[in-house]
């Protein structure tokens, strides 16, 4: 199996410990991930708020590539996940439209014609490899450990695709398969604010006070996020969030992919563990041996 | 108690937005159900900072078949939607509120018609600057160009978060370009030229 990675700007910077730790997991779980050759940036919200044919271009460009190397894309960040599959959504509701990309597409003697299915490495690890394969490759598993698993909106919304849209737990049963406490807390797919953390500081400040707030008083001890922006609002911001609010947060914030890294012995440098700005608390783990059943 | 008069406005003006607007709406997958809403407030309920704008999701579409696409655009709503989707899913008449929001930015872009002393739509405009110049977007670089824009003190508290994950490697001075940005600005140029030909 092997699937054309699509890694976005993000992961390049700010959400690098995400990117290092998909690629780890990947390489762990023998499934084959081939870094789709000089990709552009996949327009964002940004570009669908200025112009949508353009912005629509821009994306496909990345779409026609993936087609080139003959697989499904895997998209980490969920703002690029959602964008690439909408831009697929257009391209297949309207026909002058699609000609209108190729057409601009030919200007880079590129064409999409077979459409690629846009996949999140969630979705691909819970349904293309299975809970009990990953389960059977982990060499710890963690014990006690409690996790709030943080969806966010952009994978599970505007379209069901591989998750629930408001009760989503393919994340849940696959940090549980690695042993972990998985807290049920009711905001899993509330917003955090996104770009507004630049634009309406206040706002998304408010925003991830009530998400981690509530995530704390339901026990969690991290929480995990699929998306890089929400890592951020969530982790970066917690010193602001605990100016303004007079509360003492120190919730770390990771990435499912590190966790799942962590089960599969993989060493936690190499998960940018270290590049947090909140440490992950020292987790109390069980070898596989010792664990009689699952 | 005598009724308030209806303000005077622009009815040129109200129909070339509408026109406007509809062109933008015609080529949303669903965006014709905007039609079908029956001001239910569902899309208001899920939203979750409908609480910070002066009009609500409900009263845009309200406004909008009303005839007062004008009085949307003079608003900050359209600028505060975070893009999550919980009003579209929830809709019982199916409209893509969320998609429509974007509709609106980019008819008030195009019109240039914005809320007073009000520089989001900067944000977007330096985004997509970017990609043209690097093909990737430069999160450092936008970042203080927004900032320098809008209000440079708040680059100060800021200061110390960005020096954090500086340290970490997590953020960079320098811009990350592709290697083949011509082709980037070949799809743009040529984009650009088929909508103007439209």
């Amino acid at each position: 199996m092997e699937y054309a990675y699509y890694p976005g700007c993000s992961l390049e910077y700010t959400a690098k410990p995400y990117d290092h730790s998909v690629r780890e997991v990947f390489k762990a779980l023998d499934i084959g991930l081939r870094e789709i050759e000089d990709w552009n940036c996949c327009g964002a919200t940004m570009y669908m708020s200025v112009d949508k044919m353009v912005g629509c271009a821009v994306s496909a460009r990345n779409l026609a590539l993936a087609q080139n190397m003959g697989c499904d894309i895997c998209a980490p960040c969920s703002s690029c996940y959602t964008i690439l599959r909408k831009t697929n959504r257009q391209l297949a509701w309207n026909a002058h439209t699609r000609d209108q990309i190729n057409e601009a597409l030919k200007a880079a003697n590129l064409s999409y014609t077979k459409p690629v299915e846009v996949r999140h490495p969630l979705d691909i690890l819970t349904n293309d490899i299975g809970l009990k394969v990953i389960q059977d490759k982990c060499t710890k598993f963690f014990d006690g450990l409690k996790v709030a698993p943080y969806y966010g909106c952009q994978i599970v919304r505007p379209v069901y695709h591989f998750d629930d849209i408001d009760e989503p737990m393919t994340m849940d049963d696959l940090l549980k398969t690695i042993g972990l406490n998985v807290v049920d807390y009711p905001d899993k797919v509330r917003c955090c604010g996104g770009m507004l953390m630049t634009t309406f500081e206040d706002v998304a400040l408010d925003l991830n006070e009530h998400l981690i707030t509530s995530a704390e008083e339901n026990g969690a001890d991290v929480i995990a996020t699929v998306c890089p922006l929400c890592q951020m609002n969530l982790e970066s911001y917690q010193e602001k969030i605990n100016q303004k609010f007079g509360t003492n947060h120190k919730m770390p914030i990771v990435y499912f992919s590190q966790l799942v890294g962590m089960a599969l012995g993989i060493d936690p440098k190499k998960l940018g563990l270290d590049t947090l700005l909140i440490p992950m608390p020292s987790a109390k783990m069980t070898a596989k041996a010792e664990r009689a059943t699952v | 108690m005598p009724l308030e008069p209806i303000p005077e406005r622009n009815k040129t003006q109200e129909k070339e937005l509408s026109n406007a607007f509809w062109d933008q709406v015609k080529d949303i997958p669903h965006g014709e159900k905007i039609k079908n809403c029956i001001q239910c407030g569902t899309c208001t309920g899920s939203c979750p900072v409908s609480y910070m704008m002066d009009i609500t999701p409900r009263q845009t579409v309200a406004l909008f078949r009303s005839g007062h696409l004008q009085d949307i655009l003079h608003s900050r709503t359209i600028w505060i939607c975070a893009s999550c989707y919980s009003c579209t899913v929830r809709c019982p008449s199916g409209i893509q509120v969320t998609d429509l929001m974007y509709a609106l930015k980019r008819l008030a872009i195009e019109k240039e018609i914005y809320p007073p002393n009000f520089p989001v739509h900067a944000l977007s405009e330096a985004f997509i600057g970017n990609i043209y110049k690097y093909g990737r977007n430069f999160e450092m670089g936008l970042v203080l160009k927004y900032f320098m824009k809008t209000g440079p003190l708040k680059l100060l508290g800021n200061a110390g978060f960005g020096m954090k994950m500086y340290s970490r490697g997590r953020i960079s001075p320098f811009p990350n370009s592709i290697k083949k940005i011509s082709e980037v600005r070949a799809i743009i140029d040529r984009a650009k030229q088929l909508e103007e030909k439209k």
